[in-house]
Order: structure tokens, then sequence, then C-alpha cells
């Protein structure tokens, strides 16, 4: 995805040297894909707006110094990811860390709900409130754990980008996004799982 | 080893093995068992689901007109906001 409109190339040196046209460019080309992050990550509108616009506050002071050892996209989403983080630290002091608190015990991935849900209709896994549950269900993900599965499977990322992104190795975060996955999964299933019940019932 | 064993054992695997990244002999020994083992076949059909109702873009995520006025103006940028739709 990313890799789509890295295509556009900027002209580093004109971002670089704070040019306002090259940025606003920059701007138009990523900021969707930063404020859905920003969506994802708080599941609230003006705490994403507000991650938004300090994203690319940061990006604009940073750019002289960007060196290109990462991609351009690649760059900017870590630190809005880091925005994103910082912003969940202020509501929960004391919790959020990316390295905490992942690498638990065996067996606690262990999958429990057993329905198949998949035969379900397409609009009723994308109603309105299918969409609102899996948002929400997205924020019982702890901090590290959703922004590995945030960036790879919503944002579409590689296992490498997002490793690079959070500066994790990429079997730390191959191990995140098994976790979130399956947690997700089992979520999703008492949720449609409800609703393969009753359909039957009707 | 009983089922439920190899279920279990199974599970750290289910990650790669929808992405298309496990390794050949896991995956010939996973969908082995997947043939015999309906519980396991209903996870990784879940798994996948859930994975790509995910991945769906969903429309009312684009950004709205007014969060990139907004942006536009904290960023200084108000002379570029006209300039495309």
């Amino acid at each position: 995805m990313i890799n789509e409109t890295e295509k556009a190339a900027f002209s580093m040196e004109a971002l670089r040297g704070g040019d306002r046209e090259e940025f606003a460019r920059f701007v138009e080309t990523y900021s969707t894909q930063v404020y859905r992050l920003g969506l994802k990550m708080l599941n609230d509108p003006q705490d994403a707006e507000d991650m938004l616009q300090e994203t690319f506050i940061k990006a604009f002071k940073a750019l002289p110094t960007f060196e290109g050892r990462s991609s351009l996209s690649t760059w900017l989403y870590r630190i809005a990811i880091n925005e994103a983080l910082m912003t969940l630290r202020k509501r929960r002091p004391n919790q959020v860390s990316v390295d905490e608190g992942v690498e638990t015990v065996e067996g606690e991935i262990e999958p429990r709900e057993i329905l198949d849900w998949c035969c379900l209709p397409e609009r009723e896994m994308l109603s309105v409130e299918s969409r609102k549950f899996m948002n929400e269900a997205i924020q019982q993900l702890s901090p590290a754990l959703r922004a590995v599965f945030v960036l790879r499977d919503i944002e579409g990322l590689s296992i490498k980008e997002t490793a690079d992104t959070l500066n994790l190795s990429e079997t730390a975060v191959k191990t995140r996004l098994l976790r979130a996955r399956l947690r997700l999964r089992e979520l999703l299933t008492v949720y449609y799982g409800e609703r393969v019940v009753e359909s039957k019932r009707a | 080893m009983n089922t439920t064993d190899t279920c279990n054992a199974l599970v750290a695997s289910l990650s790669d093995y929808v992405d298309g990244t496990l390794d050949p002999s896991l995956c010939i020994e996973l969908e082995q068992h997947l043939q015999s083992c309906q519980k396991c076949r209903i996870v990784v059909n879940t798994l996948r689901k859930t994975i790509e109702l995910y991945h769906e873009p969903t429309s009312s995520e684009a950004l709205p007109q007014d969060v990139r006025a907004r942006l536009f103006l904290r960023l200084n940028l108000e002379d570029y906001l006209k300039k495309e739709v």
C-alpha cells in the first residue's frame, strides 16, 4: 500500500529545505493514512485529529534531519505511531509501553471459541454496528499488540516495514501479530456467533 | 500426542499459515492435521475471515474535509487547501 504512494516521488531536497508546496503535497499524500491510523489506535475522532496535526508538525520540524535510512512513509508512520502511543499513555499513565507485557505464558493463545460464522451474509458482517464492534475490539488489545495489528493488517505494511516502524525484530512482530489476530478472532467469534445462533432460530 | 496437543502445538503456526509464509514442511503437517480436525479448520477459517474483515477499507475513514481544512490551517498551508478536492 505505501509503496504505491511512495512512487509519487518527493523531492527530498525540497522537503528538507522546508519547501511549502512540496510539504503540502506530502501532507496531501499521507494525511488519510495517518488519520486512519489515529482512529484505529485511539478510537476517538478528536484524539485522532490532534494526533494527525502533531504528527505533521513534528515531521516538518524533523525533515531537515531525515537521513533516508528508512523509507519516507515508514519514517512518518514511526512519528505517527509514537504520537498515538503517547496519547494512550496520557490516558492511562504507567500502563503503556510498546515493550511491556507481551511475552506471557504459553497456552494463552489457545483458541477457546469454536464456531464457524463465515457463513453469515456480508451485509451483516459489514454493517455499521459490526464495524463499531470491530473497532472496539481492537481497543481491547494492549497498545503493543494494537500497534502491530493496525500497521500490518489494517494499513497493510509488510512484517519488515512494521518491524522498522516499531523498532522491533521481525520475530517480535510475528509473535505479537499472532496474539493480536487470535485474540480478535475470539472476540469476533463471540459477537458473530450470537448472530449465527439468532439466524438459525429465526 | 493426542489431538488436543497437536492442535495446541500448531496454533503458533497459524499466523504464518494464513499469510502463506509458513515453512513448507510445517505447512504439510498442518494441512494433514486440518483434514482430520474440524475444530482447527474452523479456527483457520474464522481467523482468515477476521483478518479479511479488518483489511476492508471503509470509505467513512477517508479524511473528512473539515479535518483536512483544520490540518492545513494548523500547518500554515492554507494557500494549498483550495488546489485539490
